[in-house]
Parts: C-alpha cells; sequence; structure tokens
C-alpha cells in the first residue's frame, strides 16, 4: 500500500502524470462535449475542481465512518454516486441563494458534472489506494485542477484551430479525441518527475 | 441476512440524503412569494418562487413558445424582462443577439424566479391556450405523410394567423415514457377556426411523428396548445413566391387560403418540391384553385421523378425550378418551409432575385 507518500506528491502527480483526462481517460464526455471554447470550458474546469474537493473529502469520512463499520464496501460505488449526486445538488442550490454571482459562472455547470466519471473515479482511487484524509483531500484537489488544465488546454488548442480545415470525417469529436492523445503523450513527459500508481 | 442488511442500510442512507436535500431546498430554495408583473400592471400575480419563469407563466396558463422544452437550446422563448432577471447566463448567450441583449431580452426557460419581475409579453401570447381535442378524421397524403384534422372541444375557438404552428403533446408509448411535445404548423385556414389541421411526416425514430403515425385513429383526444410563430403573410408587395417541401405544405396552404377567402390582391406563386411523384399530395386541389384564380401559380416539382411517374411537369431541384421561373424579385415576398437545407439554398436563390433576406420568411423543421 501506499499510504506514506508525501502528499504533496500526491497533489502535483495527480495533476501531471496521474492526469484524470490524459493517463486515466475518465470524465471524457464533459471534456470532449463541452471544450469549444475555452471561457466556457475553464469555468467548467473550476467547477468541477470545488465539487471533486468537496466529495472527495465526503466520501473519504462516510468510507471511513459508515462504509467500512457497517461492511458495506461492495456498495462503495452505489454509496459514492448517491452522495456525490446529492452534495452537487446541495452545492448548487446553496450557491445560487447564498453566491448568486459564482452561481452565474459556475454553477450553472454544476448539473452537468453530477455523473461526471472522473468524480467518481477520484473517489474510487482513493479507496483503492488507501489514502489517508490530507492525502484524499490533495488529491481530489490535484485531480481536479489536473482536469482543468486538460480541459482549457484542448479548449484553447481547439479555439486556436477554429479556422483550420478538418478533413469532414475528424471534425468536432474526432480531431477532439486526436488532440487527447498528443497532449497525453506529451504529460507521460513528467513521469520521471514523480509517478503514483 | 445480508441481503436484508443490503436493502435497509441502502434506504436509510438514501432517506437520509433525501431528507438532507428536502432540509436543504427549504431553506436554500424558498424564496417565498414573488409578485410578477406583466406589461405594465396588466396582469399582475403572485407565484411560489424558485422555480424557472418559463415553467411559472405556464402555471399561470400563460405559455411562451418553446420547442426545445426548457433545455435551452431552441432559443424561441425569450420575452423582454425590465426588471428582476440578474446578469445573463452563459447558457442563454448564444441565443441573444446584441440588439436583443440591450433590450433585456431573456431566456425564460434559464431565468428563475427569485424575486419581484416587471416583463413584457407580446399581447399575441395571450391568445396561446391549450386545447383537449379529438381526432376528426385521419387522411393518408403519401406513403409516409399523413393529415390530422383535430376538431377543438364544443364552443371553443381558436385565433391563428395563417402560417402559424401549435405544440403537439404525445403520450407515453411503448418505450417512451415521457410525454414529449413537437411543433407542427397549422394547414387549415383561420377562419375556420374549431379544429386544427396538421399535416405530419414519420420521421425514422421520431418520437413524435411515429406516435402520431402509429399510436392515433379517429375518436383519440391529442393535447394541442398554441399558435405561435411569426411565420404569416407581411403583404407589402405586389406578389408573393412561397416554396415548400414534403409536409412543409402545411402553412403555405393555409396562407394560401386565407388570401383567396379574404379576397387579398396579390398574385402568388406556388412552389411544392418533392423527389418522386409518391411523394407528391393534394395535386389535383391545388391545380383545380389555380383553374379558378389567375393571382394563383401552381408549380409542382420533382427532383428525381422514377421511370414510370410518367411526370410531364417541372423537374429539378425546387431551387432550379425557382430560378427558372422568377426573373425579377424586386417587387417580391418569401415564404418558405421545409429543411434547413432546402431553406438556406432557396435564400440564396431569391437573393440573385433581388429579393433580400430581410423580405424572405421561413419556418425551419
Amino acid at each position: 500500500m501506499t499510504i506514506d507518500i508525501n502528499p504533496l506528491v500526491i497533489f502535483f502527480a495527480s495533476i501531471l502524470t496521474s492526469n484524470m483526462i490524459l493517463s486515466n481517460f475518465l470524465g471524457m464526455c464533459s471534456y470532449v462535449s463541452i471544450s469549444g471554447e475555452y471561457k466556457t470550458a475553464s469555468s467548467l474546469g473550476k467547477s468541477v475542481t470545488l465539487v471533486m474537493v468537496f466529495t472527495t473529502a465526503l466520501n473519504y469520512w462516510v468510507y471511513k465512518l459508515v462504509i467500512v463499520p457497517l461492511g458495506l464496501a461492495y456498495l462503495q460505488y452505489v454509496l459514492f454516486i448517491m452522495i456525490i449526486a446529492a452534495s452537487v445538488q446541495i452545492i448548487e442550490m446553496a450557491m445560487d441563494r447564498l453566491l448568486p454571482d459564482l452561481h452565474v459562472k459556475l454553477g450553472i455547470f454544476l448539473p452537468l458534472i453530477t455523473v461526471n466519471c472522473a468524480i467518481l473515479g477520484t473517489s474510487l482511487f482513493m479507496v483503492i489506494r488507501d489514502y489517508n484524509f490530507v492525502q484524499s483531500l490533495l488529491f481530489g484537489l490535484g485531480s481536479g485542477l489536473g482536469w482543468w488544465l486538460a480541459i482549457s488546454a484542448l479548449a484553447a488548442i481547439r479555439e486556436k484551430m477554429g479556422k483550420t480545415k478538418v478533413p469532414r470525417g475528424l471534425e468536432g469529436p474526432g480531431i477532439a479525441f486526436i488532440i487527447t492523445g498528443i497532449m497525453a503523450l506529451a504529460f507521460i513527459g513528467f513521469s520521471g518527475i514523480f509517478t503514483i500508481t | 441476512m445480508e441481503i436484508l442488511t443490503t436493502v435497509l442500510s441502502v434506504t436509510v442512507i438514501s432517506v437520509v440524503l433525501a431528507l438532507i436535500i428536502i432540509v436543504a431546498e427549504y431553506f436554500f430554495n424558498n424564496y417565498g412569494e414573488c409578485e410578477i408583473d406583466i406589461n405594465n400592471g396588466d396582469k399582475v400575480f403572485k407565484v411560489e418562487g424558485g422555480y424557472s419563469l418559463l415553467s411559472t407563466l405556464s402555471g399561470q396558463k400563460i405559455f411562451i413558445p418553446s420547442a426545445c422544452g426548457g433545455k435551452a437550446t431552441c432559443g424561441l422563448c425569450k420575452v423582454q424582462i425590465i426588471e428582476g432577471a440578474g446578469p445573463l447566463l452563459p447558457t442563454e448567450e448564444p441565443y441573444l443577439s446584441e440588439q436583443e441583449r440591450n433590450h433585456n431580452y431573456r431566456l425564460t426557460c434559464q431565468v428563475k424566479v427569485k424575486n419581484n419581475f416587471r416583463i413584457l409579453i407580446p399581447e399575441e401570447f395571450f391568445n396561446i391556450k391549450e386545447y383537449i381535442t379529438t381526432i376528426e378524421s385521419i387522411s393518408q397524403l403519401t406513403h409516409d405523410i399523413k393529415g390530422f384534422r383535430l376538431k377543438l372541444p364544443d364552443e371553443e375557438t381558436v385565433q391563428f394567423k395563417a402560417g402559424q404552428y401549435m405544440q403537439f403533446y404525445t403520450k407515453p408509448y411503448d418505450k417512451i415514457r415521457e410525454s414529449v411535445y413537437r411543433a407542427y404548423s397549422i394547414a387549415n385556414v383561420p377562419s375556420d377556426n374549431e379544429a386544427i389541421e396538421l399535416i405530419i411526416r414519420q420521421v425514422p425514430d421520431g418520437i413524435c411523428t411515429t406516435y402520431a403515425h402509429t399510436q392515433l385513429s379517429e375518436g383519440d383526444q391529442v393535447k394541442i396548445n398554441g399558435p405561435y410563430g411569426d411565420f404569416y403573410l407581411r403583404g407589402d408587395c405586389s406578389e408573393i413566391i412561397m416554396i415548400a417541401g414534403g409536409s412543409g405544405m402545411a402553412p403555405i396552404k393555409s396562407i394560401i387560403l386565407d388570401v383567396l377567402e379574404r379576397g387579398i390582391d396579390i398574385k402568388m406563386n406556388f412552389f411544392f418540391g418533392t423527389v418522386t411523384k409518391k411523394d407528391l399530395y393534394d395535386l389535383d386541389y391545388f391545380e383545380n384553385i389555380a383553374a379558378r384564380h389567375d393571382n394563383f401559380q401552381f408549380i409542382p416539382a420533382l427532383s428525381k421523378p422514377a421511370p414510370e411517374d410518367n411526370w410531364d411537369g417541372e423537374v429539378g431541384l425546387i431551387t432550379e425550378v425557382v430560378d427558372r421561373f422568377i426573373d425579377d424579385g424586386s417587387d417580391m415576398e418569401g415564404y418558405l418551409c421545409g429543411s434547413p437545407g432546402m431553406i438556406n439554398a432557396c435564400i440564396n436563390v431569391l437573393a440573385t432575385k433581388s429579393i433580400p433576406e430581410e423580405k424572405v420568411y421561413y419556418d425551419k423543421f
């Protein structure tokens, strides 16, 4: 088990070498469909980061205090999904009420990420890798920032490519996947610095 | 035993989460009573806050057109909101022009009622009503197009302009669990105000068209609401050119019958394009009208007539036919109804005939 990894290593590794999109290929649906415009993509990335930190922290305690004592580990997928869905809904309502300006910028994306697999993935990796609370928190934050970085980069590239002529069969998602592949290769270059498995 | 604890714990956890959401909703989503003022005091009512303006208004029996059902993908539900809407949302941006933004137009499906509102709604929206109709007759017009005549309830009438459309609701059927609605143009003349006629082509895998074609028979009930739309005769010219493809004939038919009935002095050219002869319908009907009225010309055209069609009429894409028939359109308006591809091609052709895009009106379906 990887229990004594420095949390900071986990943090940076989850941004660069174990990036949720570029090395685990999780959360692809919104990544591909909402990456047409940099501004929107970046807002979505921020919301994902927020939700990821929040749900990882929440799921950590639910796992330690409810799932393990009751022996419900085989139900963790279902329970995590339920908790993520519920907490996203509550965050959205609270943000709409308490921080209306932020809600305009980020909140309207929240319903979109309820079923984002990167969010569930983060919670499941946290359990599989047996992280402690601080490690989990930084892992959640790093994964979120990594996701944000990846979608912003893709959106920026796609915006730059706006005027270029793409072969017809590759327009839209096709070329997005190719760009993602090349980005993933580039990110592998970081693996000499630090890796987590 | 293990099954029991699993069921029990999942139930308990779900209930706890549901309770938390209910409590959160009570605290956060409770905006109290809000007052909505329409058209500077014409109508004022109090509503429970926390829902979209679109659904709040439809709860008050004021129906704003919306083809997508509130998902911010059609952009039809815009109205002017003078006060109360808050900042413009990213989901609305694609649907509002610079000018509309300056005039405070917003999408009612995205704006949430959290405080008092002052809004302006065009008068014609108040004509929009919901009707539970009964199917009086169904006619098979071609192999994939049917005509439906929906009788309004006794004593009720509908006020519409020739060319407008209604929203047509399905009931759940087969694997479709939800009621959906789609927009269809009205094919009958406005003076025939006790019924609505629709022309519906069956689209493969179309939820609503398949419902209309396979689930409905005479005597069934259908919920509709409307009328909506700004596709109607402007008539600031001496001659109009109307182009329709397939089931796009519906609003054009209504306009033609309305012009003839009201004796409006305007010359009409109706181009009706389909692929083969088996896609054509109402041919005799319009040829009859053309024989009796000097100001109406009917030009059906087939793009790919089959050998057995024995077709001696016009052949070619409808744009080519229009190009052959019309020389100078500087005193004409264009009315188009059909697929987006056809409409865009027609706009281009009409532009070469000196009919600018502002004078071309269309419904894309």
